[in-house]
């Protein structure tokens, strides 16, 4: 009896401290709670290294890093949404830019603008005005871009091209002959790695640009260039052509997997966003020397856009700890604090240059100079149900090669989720 | 009188926290799911504006006109037909086996056993390495590598990637259901084993003595009397068949063309990567149905008996 009365005591106290622990959490004004799925080589390192300028800036406030792994930010974003609809936000959270934050958060009335405080922090013509015009929604400004991707761009092993003679293509017709000449030499030419869908979907959408052009690939989603657009269906061709030299085992891949036989100087080509460059980069390569790059055949003069960007939902438990963390961000500081480590380049145009790799210089030369245009699988450009809509017809069109029925099955994609 | 009310009373205090968490969290958000698979709740914003439009069936028939669900549909029947099938062959052998008590039986009584241990995610991404077929004829990888050092080029395939069709079942099925099967023939081995332990040796013996050879003692014998234990193991083993998501995600997500697609795969792209929680939850809702068909006929089946 003695014995249980202490028991029952002793988890009576534990349950109390656990009460006065809990609140003395919420008593804690001085925190911030960033969300986000950095958590993989690079960009765990960068998130860190901009926690710490925070901090250094802002001694007072303790950041929480809250963060769920998983590529792309597949879990994270079902996390997150979880969480918005539950109504209980992070102070801020990752997101790409475009589609992904506008419609279902912003259209949906969960965000702040912070155009104000763009202005009061006199950065917002620092930024390349097309990257916000994508998160910009009837006029007001919703999230801070903090690094920016490149899909449309193809890596090459030098070593592989040389040894075969073959030259970087720079039009859709030499990509091709390129791809003949190390197809008969016996490598693979175009290393893909698609187990996930979307690295097809990627090769896809950079087609679309080539195409179409910047301006109506821009065009079908502000609804000026129709899903119907010949040039739609020409894409499609264009990719069952280059289809055909890609490994045969490449739905039992990821990308990492397709740019590591780059690497080892079993493939030639790699259409893959610039991520890759930086995986190249942990494999021991040097940019420039045993690697090369080009903008995907066709689509140069066009840079389609990958942006993790950072918001304000609305009802956060600390906005004003909040705009610290967007302040520190959209600084000059901030940006090149966290891209080179990343191996992305800033959304501002006035980084230095001097701290970033040959690739990622080449790569802010074209990002100030190109026309922008957002990507579909990575979220910026339609809503999330056409991208999976999309990925699943050119996963079934990699297999059939039916080029009218993979065309008649964007156009219903669009109608049913764009339009 | 008083006090079987009283000890009623007392086993409904302690049963409710159980119902009542079953009524929440099973039959509730059977009927919520069941309500959205009625909405037209496709969108992200239809979803936050929480808008009751009714479209009837829309989304079954819409489902059930899609080509990805309709692969679904066929992968999960030859998938549950051959998994249940190599189950109950693969463990019945081991089981007869074990039964006779052969040297080191323990151990690999055991041994068949632990695969059941781990999870569909362990077994998916191991078999994923050993199935991953490597670049024919020249840079084979995984089990293909195997064969290539063996000489037996001919039994090299693309494996899970692979897009072949034969009557509405795809090849590259084959290789999940060696892993499946490869988990869980040690469950039907246990069953059996443990309904043959009981089994009365003299019935065995005098059906010898009749002159019955040891294949008319397993199919006139054996089998008939273990009938209810092969029937529980076919509604576990095929309950399972349908919730192999884990194993399909983790071992070759859907595949080149869904070649290894399943509807539970299909329901988590549906719902959580592209806000379409009204065919999601369909989906859902056809799963159940499904299981129902399976479960149900069981139940009535052991009702009648009690």
């Amino acid at each position: 009896m003695l014995l249980k009365k202490s028991a029952v005591l002793s988890v009576l106290v534990m349950v109390a401290l656990l009460f006065v622990f809990s609140f003395s959490a919420l008593a804690q004004e001085g925190e911030v709670e960033i969300f986000s799925w950095w958590t993989g080589g690079g960009e765990e390192e960068g998130l860190n290294a901009l926690i710490e300028l925070f901090n250094e800036q802002y001694p007072d406030v303790e950041v929480i890093n809250a963060t769920v792994a998983g590529g792309a930010g597949s879990n994270a974003k079902a996390v997150l949404k979880t969480r918005m609809v539950g109504g209980n936000p992070p102070d801020s959270f990752q997101v790409h830019g475009g589609a992904e934050l506008v419609d279902t958060y912003v259209e949906t009335g969960m965000m702040e603008p912070i155009t104000g405080l763009l202005e009061e922090w006199g950065v917002k013509d620092k930024f390349n005005q097309q990257i916000l015009e994508m998160s910009s929604y009837e006029g007001e400004y919703y999230s801070i871009p903090v690094n920016v991707h490149r899909s449309n761009i193809m890596f090459y092993n030098n070593q592989v091209l040389s040894e075969n003679n073959v030259e970087p293509p720079t039009d859709l017709a030499s990509f091709k002959e390129a791809l003949a000449k190390l197809d008969e030499a016996g490598v693979v030419p175009l290393a893909l790695g698609d187990t996930n869908k979307w690295p097809a979907g990627q090769i896809f959408e950079t087609l679309l640009v080539a195409t179409l052009g910047p301006d109506g690939y821009n065009g079908l989603w502000d609804g000026s260039t129709a899903p119907d657009d010949p040039a739609v269906r020409e894409a499609l061709v264009h990719f069952k052509d280059i289809m055909q030299y890609v490994n045969e085992d490449h739905s039992a891949l990821t990308w990492q997997d397709a740019t590591q036989l780059v690497n080892e100087g079993e493939a030639g080509f790699n259409i893959m966003g610039d991520w890759a460059e930086g995986y190249l980069k942990t494999l021991g390569w040097t940019p420039g020397e045993e690697f090369g790059w080009t903008p995907v055949p066709g689509s140069e003069g066009t840079f389609i856009v990958v942006t993790d960007t950072f918001g304000l939902p609305k009802g956060a438990p600390h906005p004003e700890n909040a705009k610290k963390w967007l302040k520190i961000i959209s600084s000059k500081a901030g940006q090149d604090t966290f891209n080179p480590i990343k191996g992305s380049i800033p959304a501002r145009l006035d980084a230095d240059k001097s701290k970033y790799d040959p690739y990622l210089t080449s790569a802010m030369e074209d990002f100030a100079s190109d026309t922008l245009a957002p990507s579909i699988v990575h979220g910026s450009a339609a809503p999330e149900g056409f991208i999976t809509a999309m990925n699943d017809t050119i996963n079934s069109f990699i297999t059939t090669g039916d080029v009218d029925q993979a065309f008649k099955s964007f156009q219903q994609n669009y109608e049913e989720y764009v339009q | 009188m008083k006090r079987k009310h009283k000890e009623s009373l007392t086993s409904l205090a302690i049963l409710s926290p159980s119902i009542i968490t079953l009524a929440v969290f099973v039959y509730g958000f059977i009927s919520r799911s069941v309500q959205i698979s009625l909405l037209d709740w496709d969108t992200f914003s239809s979803f936050m504006r929480k808008a009751k439009d009714y479209v009837g069936l829309e989304n079954y028939a819409g489902l059930f006109r899609e080509a990805r669900f309709q692969t679904d549909l066929w992968n999960t029947l030859y998938f549950t037909l051959f998994f249940i099938l190599g189950c109950l062959a693969i463990g019945i052998l081991l089981s007869l086996i074990l039964n006779n008590k052969p040297k080191g039986g323990y151990f690999f009584q055991n041994l068949y056993l632990f695969p059941m241990a781990i999870s569909f995610v362990v077994t998916g991404t191991v078999w994923r390495w050993i199935f991953a077929p490597g670049r024919l004829p020249d840079n084979p990888r995984g089990i293909n590598l195997l064969f290539e050092q063996l000489g037996l080029d001919v039994f090299q395939w693309g494996w899970f990637t692979s897009t072949g069709n034969f009557l509405g079942f795809n090849i590259a099925l084959v290789a999940v259901i060696i892993a499946a099967v490869w988990q869980y023939s040690g469950y039907t081995m246990a069953m059996w084993l443990a309904g043959l332990r009981g089994i009365d040796q003299q019935l065995i013996e005098a059906a010898r003595i009749d002159g019955a050879s040891k294949w008319q003692v397993f199919t006139k014998i054996l089998f008939p009397i273990q009938k209810p234990i092969t029937l529980s193991a076919i509604i576990v083993l095929a309950h399972v068949s349908l919730k192999a998501f884990a194993l399909i995600y983790a071992m070759t997500g859907s595949g080149p063309n869904n070649v290894t697609d399943i509807p539970a795969v299909y329901m988590f792209e549906a719902t959580f990567r592209s806000n379409r929680y009204s065919t999601g939850s369909a989906i859902a809702i056809v799963l159940l149905m499904m299981v129902g068909l399976l479960i149900i006929p069981y139940l009535v089946n052991s009702f009648k008996e009690e």
